[in-house]
């Protein structure tokens, strides 16, 4: 029989990232640091990261949850382009992503048609954002 | 399990992603990986950068891995942050300073948080640079605030180590209760361009002037002394003089002088054999702590079957036994065992 007993302490792992032409990262901040004080691992990408750069922090850093800040409007281009990196490399099945910011109904739609797990509005409590990470955060 | 060793060995980077995650969980069967990958490994040249916070060592590890891309060669970079002791989170931010790879896959770059409930960091971070190196990196970089046993602990695993000091930070008795001027191969003045770096340059200069007879390290680890007497003998002839290099690494000034100093501590190591016998020190050392670990689980099971520590403790308690008894009498089945052999 083996000596370990096994830990398997996982902690999980959130990518909080803000993709395009978009400045405002004030959100973005309070949500790492309340997901931080959660007892989750955040990774914050920095502003400005194109779509490749988000993939690429979410493939390299195995995140159980890839958070993507957007306030620029500019979701339906660029989401769609994360999901397919993921894709790509084989990071997509077992992650979630979330998407936070303004996202009008009818395209909120679409995005979880796309693969979208679940869209944080304005009003959406930190509360109600980890547990449903706790919920959901895949199994693996 | 296997499919992800095959993976990773096939070049697959959620693969690469995820042994290292099973490493730092410690889930069920990562030992099984790593054993499997040991035979693999030894190609990469693995270099540590330390330094306090803010001094510029993410900065300079994103510089340092565009110009081995430059080069043709590939890079993985493990970055390690600490994490808060209470909520045991944490926020991983040494991402944002690797700028100039972005998107460029074959810089595998990966954030470790100091789990500090688990301890053994040290010991994730040998696999994860297992895992690195198996999976082909030219250049594993490792990188960590230096402060403490935990983080000298860590720059072990590297063949070099860089130290940076940032101007301004050179009053002599910190630098010198930092203990770090042992550790260091190579040592870098970053942000060279401020006032006091010619100061700072000077005072380290001169501080390591009195530590010729130090050994570099490994070679000063006490617990080896009887395995680098060889190692010291050569020392005496030919000991490196760790250089001292200024940068200013948002300009990427300074770079190529620095990975000269690491390519020259390169040669010094495959000149003098001093590579042989750190990689030598260091699975010892590996050895040694896997087997302290191990050992300590064993025992902390016999001691549960036995009804805990508690129950030793009442009755130390009450004066009924003492604890160096207790430890006899705890390690008495096993005492036997071997004296059958």
């Amino acid at each position: 029989m083996s000596v370990e007993q096994e830990q398997d302490e996982r902690t999980i792992r959130c990518l909080v990232a803000k993709v395009g032409l978009d400045g405002h990262d004030r959100g973005a901040h309070v949500i790492a640091r309340a997901l931080r004080d959660a007892g989750f691992e955040v990774i914050y990408s920095g502003l400005h990261r194109s779509p490749e750069e988000v993939v690429q922090a979410a493939v390299q850093e195995d995140v159980d949850v890839v958070g993507i800040s957007i306030l620029s409007g500019a979701h339906k281009t660029l989401v769609p382009k994360i999901l397919d990196g993921l894709r790509e490399y084989d990071a997509f099945d077992d992650r979630l992503v979330l998407v936070g910011g303004i996202v009008p109904d009818d395209d909120q739609a679409e995005l979880r048609d796309l693969g979208v797990d679940e869209i944080f509005g304005p009003g959406a409590s930190m509360a109600e954002m980890i547990r449903y990470i706790r919920e959901q955060a895949p199994e693996r | 399990m296997s499919d992800l060793v095959e993976d990773l060995l096939a070049g697959k980077h959620s693969a690469l992603a995820r042994v290292i995650t099973k490493i730092e969980n410690r889930a069920a069967g990562y030992r099984e990986v790593v054993s499997a990958l040991h035979e693999h490994t030894g190609h990469a040249e693995v270099i540590g950068v330390t330094g306090s916070p803010g001094a510029g060592k993410s900065t300079l590890v994103d510089k340092v891995a565009a110009e081995y891309r430059d080069r043709g060669k590939t890079v993985g970079v493990i970055a390690i942050d600490p994490s808060s002791p209470y909520s045991g989170g944490a926020v991983l931010g040494d991402r944002i300073r690797m700028a100039s790879n972005a998107g460029d896959m074959d810089v595998f770059f990966r954030s470790m948080s100091a789990r500090g409930s688990l301890g053994g960091l040290s010991t994730a971070t040998t696999d994860a640079v297992t895992a690195l190196d198996a999976f082909g990196k030219d250049y594993v970089i490792v990188e960590t605030v230096g402060a403490g046993q935990n983080e000298v602990d860590i720059v072990r695993t590297a063949d070099t180590v860089a130290v940076l000091v940032p101007p301004g930070s050179g009053d002599d008795v910190q630098m010198l209760k930092a203990g770090i001027l042992e550790i260091g191969d190579v040592f870098v003045v970053n942000k060279a361009d401020l006032d006091g770096a010619d100061r700072t340059v000077q005072q380290l200069r001169e501080m390591l002037q009195g530590r010729s007879t130090a050994g570099h390290h490994g070679a000063s680890e006490s617990e080896m002394v009887g395995a680098t007497a060889g190692a010291d003998e050569h020392d005496a002839e030919d000991a490196w003089e760790p250089p001292i290099v200024e940068t200013v690494a948002n300009r990427s000034e300074g770079v190529d002088d620095f990975l000269a100093a690491l390519s020259d501590h390169g040669d010094y190591l495959d000149r003098t054999g001093g590579r042989e016998q750190q990689a030598r020190d260091r699975f010892a050392a590996e050895i040694r702590t896997l087997l302290r670990e191990d050992a300590n689980r064993l025992l902390a099971r016999e001691l549960e079957r036995g009804g805990g520590l508690d129950a030793h403790v009442d009755t130390v308690m009450a004066r009924e036994t003492d604890p160096y008894t207790v430890v006899d009498e705890v390690l008495a089945p096993l005492r036997e065992c071997l004296d059958e052999e």
